[in-house]
């Protein structure tokens, strides 16, 4: 995701350099292979998730939709990103902002605690939140006799999806930050602003479309999350199923165009996301032409 | 006993009645294993209506499905299931050996017939017009032929494949356990690909055109040729076969803490009336009631069936001698 960040803010320096004096048939073998690749992967994988969900017509297509546990995995995927993007935002920001403007022991850390979700498989994830809250785990026993619920349940695949979801935004904003310094911070204070309105006032804007950028990748995973959340729902249909549960479930039951429509919505979300992150990356490149 | 049964079904009902005077929202979860989804979908309804008709009140029935093994460790971990209803009794048997407090002891005498309201059994699903000749158990073990079977370790279905494949070699001229591990070892050599569970399975076999054979649930391998089309499959019932009882019950930790232990009892008794017999005869389930088997007798292949209890000494001892870590199962899998 580092990867991301990257190529969102070094755009557009690249010129004609060495690689396009190359002879013409290999740049056309390349592009060739570029574009086969890309149409073998993406593409066709793409056409066929909407080919097979309209097979059966669209009226079993949006029949498929409205069903009611269809509808509840929709509620439960709605839910949870609800709950765990603006978490992960608050803390996101919080996060970055502490380690790119300040220095105090233990920044690195933090900083690779942040990175934790992304180099510890989801299952994995899913299943330390099992060992601590399940009837076997440390807080288990006292969880059921209180009558909390936390797996099985929806706060047990909100703190599943929290957890995968969490570098997105800090992620995003850490390199900004950096990359930015703290002189205009400086500035204000010295000017005589408080802390909250030179974080208001300077910070937040100089960060806003990097922050969306993150708001969006961290909204996408948090829909799409498939290994954690499976591990901590129980599969209870109706009740604890997310979007991508439902797919899965579908698909075994043999209802192809249902499952397939269940995931074509996924796939319309991802297209949206795309299309907001095209959107963001044309903004932050118009923004620094007009700066430069 | 079956008199005994409606009289109890009755009574839990009439007592669940007065208890609940006004008309009340009731939530029951059972947590199943993968191929029951269809008949439990059928089954919960009729059950809904029943329970409204005679207590005025609303239930419904929450399902979950998985293999049957994963299915356990679930409400072992808190899963709040109010009644299971899994592949083998020795899954079930899992939530009182390491359970909290959840199932007591002797459950499986808390119902008829070994708390197994259905029975099915292990028939063979091959490609259509059977090119590769096989007809009993003896043919699995052929060069060349490609079985597909669920892992024994985490699929109840598994392992009734394994030990029905067991049970025909102890029957076979000169059976003995060393024969029987022999063949079973063999069958193994020959399968392909090792799914968790029997959905798993079934869909390696049907739909990624995978194996010449798969080991399936009779109710599995009917309802793989009814979704998937009667002109690519065909069925081959073996010469012999194990009764597959498929264990339920009422978990008691958990409808003790929800307060829905008589209407989970009625859940799971009426599985044993003529109308529950006939629903699951319908899904491919063998019927224990006498009549509803002889009104669909012709949907269930005429087999010899042997028992868990009087091949292999019940589900613990197989269970300990086969499938646990190092067992015969681990040994003969390691020098495949």
């Amino acid at each position: 995701m580092a990867g991301g960040t990257a190529s969102l803010y070094a755009r557009g320096r690249e010129t004609q350099r060495g690689a396009t004096r190359d002879p013409a048939w290999t740049r056309r073998l390349l592009i060739g292979l570029g574009l086969t690749f890309f149409a073998l992967f993406l593409l066709a994988p793409l056409a066929l998730v909407f080919t097979e969900a309209l097979r059966k017509g669209w009226s079993a297509y949006f029949s498929a939709l409205a069903e009611p546990d269809a509808l509840s995995a929709v509620r439960l995927t709605l839910l949870a990103a609800a709950i765990a993007v603006p978490v992960n935002l608050v803390f996101g920001i919080a996060a970055s902002w502490l380690i790119a403007k300040h220095r105090f022991r233990g920044r690195t850390l933090l900083t690779t605690l942040i990175d934790l979700p992304f180099s510890v498989s989801p299952v994995i994830a899913g299943l330390v939140y099992v060992l601590v809250f399940s009837a076997q785990g440390w807080l288990g026993p006292w969880l059921l006799d209180n009558g909390y619920k936390v797996i099985f349940a929806v706060p047990g695949i909100v703190l599943a999806t929290v957890f995968v979801t969490f570098p997105f935004i800090a992620r995003e904003l850490i390199p900004l930050m950096e990359s930015q310094g703290t002189e205009e911070e400086e500035a204000a204070v010295v000017l005589g602003a408080s802390g909250w309105t030179t974080f208001l006032k300077v910070t937040l804007p100089n960060v806003k479309w990097g922050l969306l950028y993150g708001v969006i990748l961290c909204n996408a995973r948090a829909m799409g999350e498939f290994g954690a959340v499976s591990v901590v729902s129980g599969h209870i249909r109706g009740l604890t199923n997310t979007m991508p549960l439902h797919v899965e479930i579908l698909y075994n039951e043999y209802q192809f165009s249902a499952a397939f429509a269940v995931a074509s919505l996924l796939a319309l979300l991802a297209l949206v996301t795309l299309a907001l992150k095209t959107f963001v990356e044309w903004r932050v490149a118009s923004a620094r032409s007009e700066g430069a | 006993m079956r008199k005994f049964l409606k009289t109890a079904a009755l009574s839990a009902l009439l007592a669940a009645a007065s208890a609940q005077a006004f008309a009340a929202s009731i939530t029951l979860l059972n947590v199943s294993y993968d191929p029951t989804r269809e008949f439990y979908q059928d089954y919960n309804a009729h059950f809904a209506r029943l329970w409204k008709d005679k207590t005025g009140d609303d239930v419904t029935i929450r399902q979950s499905h998985g293999g049957s093994g994963k299915q356990a460790r679930s409400v072992i971990e808190g899963l709040e299931a109010d009644v299971v209803t899994l592949a083998l009794a020795y899954d079930v048997d899992a939530l009182r050996l390491h359970g909290r407090n959840l199932l007591a002891e002797g459950w499986i005498g808390e119902l008829a017939d070994n708390s197994a309201p259905y029975t099915s059994t292990i028939v063979f699903l091959v490609r259509k017009g059977n090119p590769k000749g096989i007809n009993d158990w003896g043919d699995l073990v052929k060069p060349g032929v490609e079985v597909i079977t669920p892992n024994p370790k985490t699929s109840g279905g598994a392992r009734w494949n394994y030990l029905a494949a067991w049970g025909y070699a102890l029957r076979q001229p000169g059976g003995d356990e060393a024969a029987a591990k022999k063949f079973v070892g063999d069958i193994f050599r020959n399968v392909k690909v090792l799914d968790t569970g029997a959905r798993g399975s079934t869909t390696t076999f049907v739909e990624r055109g995978i194996g010449d054979v798969l080991l399936a649930w009779e109710n599995e391998a009917y309802l793989a040729i009814n979704e998937l089309g009667p002109e690519n499959f065909e069925i081959v019932t073996p010469s012999v076969s194990i009764l597959a009882e498929p264990s339920v019950a009422v978990v008691d930790g958990n409808v003790d803490r929800h307060g829905t232990r008589d209407v989970a009892t009625a859940y799971l008794t009426e599985l044993y009336s003529p109308e529950g017999q006939e629903i699951a005869a319908k899904h491919y389930y063998r019927p224990r009631n006498p009549e509803v088997l002889a009104k669909y007798a012709d949907s269930f292949a005429k087999v010899e069936l042997f028992t868990i209890d009087d091949t292999f000494g019940g589900w613990t001892r197989a269970q300990d001698e086969h499938f646990s870590d190092g067992g015969i199962f681990d040994q003969i899998y390691a020098i495949r």
